[in-house]
């Protein structure tokens, strides 16, 4: 689920910190301004693991704080493909069911990978599994809440970096809110034997 | 900023568990800066990673039983991300180590998973409720023979 990213960056510290030991200011500028981010292609990250190899710090003409260029590793979360993570239903709608793993919240699991034959019930708004067995079929409801086994199957990353101001006319882009797209989503399935609410496979 | 290598190592629960764990107690004791609105993210991030973290098994999990763990697992053949899922997910059932372990049927004959299951149990601690459960059940069993 985690892994270690190794990364190089240049952390500038302000003269009103030089007092603080420099590993100290450097970790703490490093976790403000990566911790609970969305790193493009990387994932989401967490918290610093440590720092493997500062630099000379310099100070330049006209700023007084000092650069350092560090190199570091840092804990992101990024699931592997085909990974199984457990989470808890967050909601259904008609594009499918939402999971949230409490610090990560953009999991789809869409309707074709839900266990089949599943039915959208609109008056509730919860998808269900039409479990059939010789005495009839069962209706396993996927209520928001219950603790959900999924396979990761898919992610994306989306660049959610500002982009420019476009040519159109500043009037009809400023009536428009601009969509907010999650810049890490990642779309699990549940459509194996295992899979889904742990209530399902639980023997006791 | 540059990313020189996206994917250099895979932690298992129980390291980031224990790093964040160690992260809370630092923060604790340096006291003052936690609520600057710069260290928001991290106060959140954190918490809700150990929220979460904290209700899989590997609360209950030490260096000693993960490498112990590991070198039971040396002659299954698995490969890393399996092995890492194991120790993730702590499987109690056949169903979930076919889940898990890619292509289970052809790879592991029927004993080969009881073995496993075998060692993922007896290795790895378990929820303490659970044990409790068991053991009460089996209190229960033995006070039934008795009286015969």
């Amino acid at each position: 689920m985690f892994v270690l990213v190794e990364m190089v960056d240049t952390v500038r510290i302000p003269p009103w910190q030089f007092q603080r030991k420099l590993n100290d200011s450097i970790a703490e500028e490093l976790n403000k301004k990566l911790a609970n981010k969305v790193v493009y292609n990387v994932g989401l990250c967490i918290c610093l693991f440590d720092i493997t190899k500062l630099e000379d710090a310099y100070v330049f003409p006209g700023d007084g704080a000092s650069h350092t260029k560090v190199h570091f590793r840092y804990v992101v979360f990024h699931p592997f493909l085909d990974e199984i993570l457990i989470g808890k239903i967050k909601g259904c709608s008609p594009e499918g069911v939402h999971v949230s793993l409490g610090f990560f919240h953009d999991i789809l699991i869409p309707p074709e990978s839900l266990q089949q034959p599943a039915k959208f019930d609109e008056a509730e708004q919860v998808w269900v599994w039409e479990y059939e067995t010789e005495e009839g079929a069962h209706d396993l409801y996927m209520d928001t809440g219950e603790e959900i086994r999924f396979r990761v199957v898919d992610e994306s990353f989306v660049d959610t970096s500002p982009t420019g101001p476009s040519s159109a006319d500043a009037t009809a882009s400023s009536e428009e809110l601009p969509k907010k797209e999650a810049p890490y989503t990642l779309v699990g399935s549940i459509s194996e034997p295992g899979l889904g609410l742990l209530s399902w496979w639980t023997s006791n | 900023m540059e990313v020189k290598d996206a994917n250099s190592a895979l932690l298992s629960n129980y390291e980031v568990f224990q790093l964040l764990t160690d992260l809370k107690e630092q923060r604790k004791e340096s006291g003052k800066n936690k609520h600057s609105s710069g260290q928001q993210n991290l106060n959140t991030i954190t918490y809700e990673t150990l929220k979460y973290i904290s209700k899989t098994p590997c609360r209950h999990q030490s260096p000693e039983i993960v490498r112990e763990f590991l070198t039971a697992l040396k002659s299954h053949k698995l490969t890393k991300a399996e092995k890492l899922q194991l120790l993730n997910h702590r499987p109690v059932t056949a169903v979930e180590i076919q889940l898990m372990v890619e292509e289970s049927e052809e790879r592991l004959t029927e004993e080969q998973i009881e073995a496993l299951l075998h060692t993922v149990t007896s290795i790895l601690p378990a929820e303490p409720e659970a044990e409790q459960k068991k053991k009460t059940n089996s209190d229960v069993a033995m006070d039934e023979e008795d009286p015969a």
